[in-house]
């Protein structure tokens, strides 16, 4: 297990449950400052839970979440309202608000967290949705758009405020091999391009291995695995190779638990 | 342009709302403006008072001049005491006038119906009309008029 | 047994949780609210969609059953001779009890209904979440706005429900029944009292205003942000509101008409 030279975000002993049903215990999580970390698990395992976690939207029942040694959970309302203006999150499905058109959308968080004036903000606006290919777009509605754009768009609005952190919530789910190549692209470049430090989570394995430069593999409520992609490509457990290959069967079973098959159907006769 | 439309939309939204309510007020419950400056106030006393209420109307001629304000028993007369105020217009109710509650149509609303006298002097605020007539009390007509009948 | 009374515990501390949810919503909504000037354009623009946009449905309503009373109460009256009351009785039970009360039933259905919708989209989109990654609170940016819109509309929609209905019963009355305008407008001035009749009922639409935009919007910010989950709560907020409303009005009319 390797230790970071600069590390951002520092996740500590965190435990959360919804209901009775454990999304995390005690689980360890380091992302470096400036690279591109990416947290993949299979479906259910609270990857979402975890960025509302980071974003200070859910509160875990015991562990610390440090950004930049400030303590999330602990933070009072207006930090970490402050915190927020430093952190662009792209949601799953976009979140655009959709009574306003694309560049109102982009400009939405300029205007709440600066006092830019309205030439500047459309400098900005235009600049931020030049870098996703949309400036053309501008005057839309965001019901106007399709779904791959209205995820550019998304983008767009998250990096308005050139935040530190820029948290992705399965950013390829759903979307066309073109519109994903674009996505691949566009979070690398930006990456690049802004130096933040970008978190995905995400399960479609071939697009995130090609873009993270660290990987946390999470199963069942704790981390399975965690490394290079190079790392996990040659990683022996089976869980891991399951997961990676996309192994229908294995230790996490293609079969929900139920009765012996024969025995089950028998029993109707 | 759009967000032009809309507030011009809401805004004659709402002045719609304020005209309605101005209607409501003076057309349908009648409410005059300045209505408590100009008036001066008058007394009465009456034997009975005959589901004459507060807010009842004080005529003359016919003519609408004022309304009743207050309703009580004077306890030392035994008589009802009904206060109302006149407007400041008609200030030329001579000391003897008379104050009569009166019926609109068989089974309508009671009101005073004032009758001017012959003197010079004029009623203030806070005179008493000396000469005043009760109510009809149809159940004491009908008593009466039965008396009357049987000892003919 | 004591599984029925265990359930019973469970369901009411429930409730009083949503009640208390609710409860906070509100004075989040309602104390903690945005500079004016970042207000004022979102208030307009949920006045147009909720009040502007009732419009119709409420002028409509109002004419019809405006003449409907003016041709009912003739019928009745007619009998006793004492037609021109018509207008008296057609002014008094629309001031006082229907036009509050109806209009609030619409405003629930159309404009309620709408709000649920509304927010709860907004939470199944994650506009919600996405406003507060932003650093903006969805209670201040989205419920308040709708709050005091709600707030505002239902007496303006009242009171034009009762100017219209008036209207409509007068045309009925003295166009097609032939009542003698002046002592029906006069029998009306005389029975109707601006503070008793006008203001109380406008005091009802403003309670009525506030009590149905709060179970819409709490409806919409409490919803399980699926299809099925809103489609319930939209129907809450209209079964809901519905009942208060009505409930609500016996409570007001005795308070304010009965001699308590």
């Amino acid at each position: 297990m390797e230790q970071f030279d600069d590390v951002i975000i520092d996740i500590q002993k965190l435990s959360f449950s919804r209901g009775d049903r454990a999304i995390y215990k005690n689980v360890d999580i380091q992302i470096p400052r400036g690279k591109i970390t990416a947290i993949m698990g299979p479906s259910g395992t609270g990857k979402t839970t975890l960025l509302k976690l980071i974003g200070g939207q859910l509160r875990p029942e015991s562990g610390s979440i440090f950004i930049d040694g400030k303590d999330i959970p602990r933070l009072g309302r207006r930090e970490l309202f402050e915190m927020r203006a430093r952190m662009g999150m792209l949601f799953q499905s976009g979140a655009l608000f959709t009574d306003i058109s694309v560049f109102e959308n982009v400009a939405f968080p300029l205007r709440i967290h600066t006092d830019l004036s309205e030439e500047m903000i459309r400098d900005v606006v235009l600049m931020k949705l030049h870098a996703v290919g949309l400036r053309g777009a501008r005057d839309l509605m965001p019901s106007e758009l399709s779904g791959g754009m209205a995820r550019r768009v998304a983008l767009a609005r998250a990096i308005a405020l050139d935040p530190d952190i820029v948290m992705y919530d399965e950013p390829f789910t759903g979307q066309d091999p073109i519109a994903m190549g674009v996505l691949v692209n566009l979070i690398r470049r930006l990456n690049r391009a802004l130096g933040h430090t970008s978190i995905i989570v995400s399960h479609d394995i071939q697009e995130t291995l090609a873009i993270a430069d660290y990987i946390y593999l999470i199963s069942d409520s704790e981390v399975i695995a965690r490394g290079t992609p190079e790392e996990m490509a040659s990683e022996s457990s089976q869980k891991v190779r399951q997961f990676i290959q996309g192994l229908p069967d294995g230790p996490v079973p293609f079969h929900f638990p139920a009765a012996d098959y024969q025995a089950d159907l028998l029993q109707d006769s | 342009m759009r967000i032009r439309i809309m507030e011009i939309g809401v805004g004659a939204f709402l002045l719609a709302g304020i005209v309605a309510l101005l209607m409501l007020a003076l057309n349908v419950s009648g409410l005059k403006l300045m209505e408590s400056n100009d008036t001066y106030r008058v007394y009465a006393r009456f034997e009975n008072i005959g589901g004459l209420t507060a807010r009842s109307k004080v005529t003359m001629s016919g003519v609408l001049i004022g309304q009743v304000t207050d309703i009580r028993l004077d306890p030392e007369a035994l008589q009802a005491l009904v206060e109302m105020e006149i407007s400041k217009d008609v200030d030329y109710l001579s000391i003897d006038s008379s104050a009569s509650i009166l019926t609109a149509g068989l089974l309508g609303e009671k009101y005073i119906g004032v009758v001017v006298g012959a003197e010079e002097e004029y009623l203030q605020d806070g005179d008493y009309f000396e000469d005043t007539q009760s109510a009809l009390v149809l159940e004491d007509l009908i008593g009466k008029f039965l008396f009357n009948e049987v000892s003919e | 047994m004591i599984e029925l009374v265990a359930r019973l515990g469970r369901t009411g501390l429930r409730k009083l949780e949503a009640f208390g949810l609710a409860g906070i919503i509100l004075m989040q909504s309602l104390i903690a609210r945005p500079a004016p000037t970042v207000m004022f354009p979102l208030v307009v623009k949920q006045i147009h969609f909720v009040g502007v946009l009732s419009l119709i449905i409420i002028v409509v309503s109002g004419l019809f059953i405006g003449m409907v009373l003016g041709l009912q109460g003739y019928t009745i009256l007619v009998d006793y001779g004492s037609e021109q009351a018509v207008g008296q009785m057609v002014a008094l039970s629309l001031v006082r009890e229907l036009a509050p009360v109806v209009t609030a039933l619409l405003f629930a259905g159309r404009a309620g209904s709408a709000l649920t919708a509304e927010i709860g989209l907004m939470k199944a989109t994650e506009q919600l979440s996405s406003l507060e990654m932003i650093g903006v609170d969805p209670l201040r940016r989205i419920i308040a706005p709708r709050f005091w819109a709600g707030f505002i509309c239902l007496p303006v929609l009242a009171t034009i429900f009762s100017l219209v209905g008036i209207l409509g019963g007068a045309f009925v009355g003295i166009d097609w029944l032939g009542i003698y305008e002046g002592s029906f407008w006069s029998n009306m001035q005389n029975s109707v009292d601006f503070r008793e009749d006008v203001l109380n009922g406008l005091i009802k639409a403003v309670v009525f205003g506030f009590v149905v935009t709060w179970i819409a919007v709490f409806q919409g910010y409490d919803c399980v942000p699926t299809s099925e989950g809103i489609s319930e709560a939209t129907t809450k907020t209209v079964v809901y509101a519905s009942l208060s409303v009505l409930g609500l009005d016996f409570i007001l009319t005795a308070l304010m008409f009965g001699d308590i």
